[in-house]
């Protein structure tokens, strides 16, 4: 297991230490030299500064230097300095992860849960109208897009019906404290949440059900039922676990993707996150803080495989003695 | 081929799904004929509601433009980048997969890397960096999209050329002295066709979608009036105009719905073995 963990480890730091060429290179590919483009965030563009910026950042010297020096820089988790917000990059990042990760978390769990449910709903109710419904549904969510999902949920619960904040992350000028502070946030998570799960919704629905059904077909749900054991039992004890294995995997594989998709929530609700943060960056084109956050993500995604292959190796004996 | 007609069309929904499609593309191809003016131009007092004009049964946006004839142009970009997209990944996908495949080894393990790095990192980050950086166009959308997109086709291609390399008739290619070019492109790759096409159905969806959310950000093409757009423009003003965002991303969900469900269809009719399980 500790081999294991350790490889894993060597493979995901190989991916971040690639991930962070490719964002030195694309610093270089952006429009305009380095400098001058960091100059003209600061706002001075002139043969001093400019000079002083190269030697600062190293931009005088060669090529693969420079990716030395930003290799060793973001090592020490410094990704830069964004001119238009006059802070480390690092730091704005770090202000706003807090937020993304809760929503991410909210999305996640949201998505995972309702949609085992319902795709366990419909295996168990195959060909019946509700099974007709589920799979219908679950088709609209895979095809929706996200951000218009969230505007539709803000034009419907918080214009028309007035039930549920559609704006920010906590009551503004409210000064809510203790629970009823988290009260007030909760309110605020439920709808970028569930927009943000929509589309992993689906896929969870579609693959439960599939997973459900295909399991139930293999001999020891046979034996089981021969034994004359209680369908409930067979459905939960037998058939759920083994159908999980699938679900498990992929859901280790998007859980990270959902950052990008935080990127679309986070702008319709005004969520405080790093989402909000690169779409300000998008604006202002703040390349640095755009690449900032595209790592991050990146690293977070890393981390989720990690999690869920340990988590499958725990869950799955078969794995673990292999 | 009239074996396939009569599988795909036993399945309802991939009828549907391209009905919806023969509509959206004819009015994409219509669009210059039905709105000759610029979608660009001023036609009305702004946030003129839909029904209120027999001309603009759409109404109007927060410059005063025709939304039904945004729309329709907007079909345009989508299908135009969903389709051009997906060939692109495709061109980059079926290589490295069939190579990585029919050659195995030291090639198989550098090519499946280099495939494994681009499906973990964050498709759709990735995608915002890239036309970011190097600007919003026709071409940086597509380029963007194709790279994120690649990965699956690799994949597959993969697979399938690692399973047909090593049936008879390969081998008999081989023993007959046939270039490897030759085999990869005459007999290996005709056979790996109905999964690639039924992928790359399912691709022009998500390259629609992945389009429309980049646009939606501002990071579509200025040039071009697209679904995206529409809505990340009428995105601030959806307390006082819902029509704004509303008809554009029903126009999306029923694009994209309409390619999944052929994508479907298609699944059944070229892979009748593997048709889905509940049916």
């Amino acid at each position: 297991m500790l081999r294991f963990i350790a490889l894993r480890l060597v493979k995901a730091a190989v991916i971040l230490i690639a991930i962070v060429t490719l964002n030195f290179f694309l610093i270089h590919a952006a429009p305009g030299d380095p400098a001058a483009v960091m100059a003209g965030e600061a706002g001075a563009a002139d043969e001093i500064f400019l000079q002083q910026l190269k030697e600062q950042f190293g931009l005088d010297k060669p090529l693969l230097t420079q990716l030395g020096i930003y290799l060793a820089g973001v090592v020490q988790l410094d990704l830069g300095f964004s001119y238009r917000q006059q802070m480390p990059v690092a730091e704005l990042i770090w202000d706003r992860l807090p937020a993304t990760l809760l929503l991410t978390t909210a999305a996640f769990v949201i998505s995972l849960v309702l949609g085992t449910l319902a795709g366990v709903l419909a295996s168990a109710r195959v060909g019946k109208w509700s099974d007709t419904l589920i799979s219908t549904v679950a088709l609209l969510f895979y095809a929706t897009p996200l951000y218009w999902a969230a505007l539709m949920a803000v034009l419907l619960f918080s214009v028309q019906l007035n039930w549920l904040p559609g704006f920010g992350y906590e009551t503004v000028g409210g000064n809510y404290t203790g629970f009823a502070r988290v009260l007030d946030i909760a309110q605020h998570l439920i709808l970028p949440a569930s927009t943000l799960g929509l589309f992993f919704m689906a896929v969870y629905m579609r693959m439960t059900r599939a997973s459900m059904l295909e399991v139930s077909t293999l001999d020891f749900v046979k034996t089981a039922r021969a034994k004359g054991l209680k369908p409930g039992l067979i459905q939960r004890r037998h058939i759920f676990r083994n159908a999980m294995l699938p679900v498990v995997t992929l859901a280790g594989l998007q859980a990270g993707q959902l950052v990008g998709g935080a990127v679309l929530t986070e702008t319709v609700f005004a969520w405080p996150g790093i989402g909000r943060l690169m779409f300000d960056a998008l604006a202002q084109r703040d390349y640095n803080v755009l690449l900032g956050v595209f790592f991050v993500s990146a690293a977070m995604v890393l981390l989720f495989n990690l999690v869920t292959d340990i988590l499958y190796r725990v869950v799955d004996p078969r794995i673990r003695a292999s | 081929m009239r074996d396939f007609w009569s599988r795909f069309k036993r399945n309802r929904g991939a009828v549907a799904g391209l009905a919806i499609l023969v509509i959206v593309v004819a009015v994409a191809a219509l669009a210059p004929v039905l709105f000759p003016q610029s979608p660009w131009k001023m036609v009305q007092r702004p946030f003129l509601p839909p029904l209120t004009m027999d001309a603009l049964p759409l109404g109007t946006d927060a410059l005063g433009r025709n939304v039904l004839s945004g729309l329709a142009y907007g079909a345009q970009v989508s299908l135009l980048i969903g389709l051009v997209s997906t060939v692109v990944s495709l061109l980059i996908g079926i290589p490295i997969g069939a190579l990585a495949g029919y050659f195995g080894g030291w090639v198989d393990d550098g090519l499946m890397r280099f495939t494994e790095f681009f499906q973990t990192v964050p498709n759709f980050a990735l995608a915002i960096v890239l036309v970011a950086i190097f600007e919003p166009s026709v071409q940086s959308i597509i380029g963007a999209i194709a790279i994120v997109s690649w990965p699956p086709v690799a994949r597959l291609v993969r697979g399938e050329v690692l399973s047909l390399r090593s049936r008879e008739y390969v081998e008999a290619a081989i023993l007959s002295g046939q270039k490897n070019s030759t085999i990869i492109l005459r007999q290996i790759l005709p056979n790996t066709l109905s999964p690639i096409i039924v992928l790359a159905s399912l691709m022009v969806a998500t390259a629609i979608l992945l389009e429309s959310s980049l646009s939606f950000l501002g990071l579509g093409d200025p040039n071009l009036m697209s679904w995206g757009y529409m809505i990340g423009a009428a995105r601030t003003v959806i307390r006082q105009a819902w029509w704004l965002s509303f008809f554009p991303g029903f126009a999306i969900l029923m694009t994209v719905l309409a390619l999944n469900l052929i994508g479907e269809g298609l699944n059944d009719a070229l892979n009748p073995r593997l048709s889905r399980k509940g049916k």
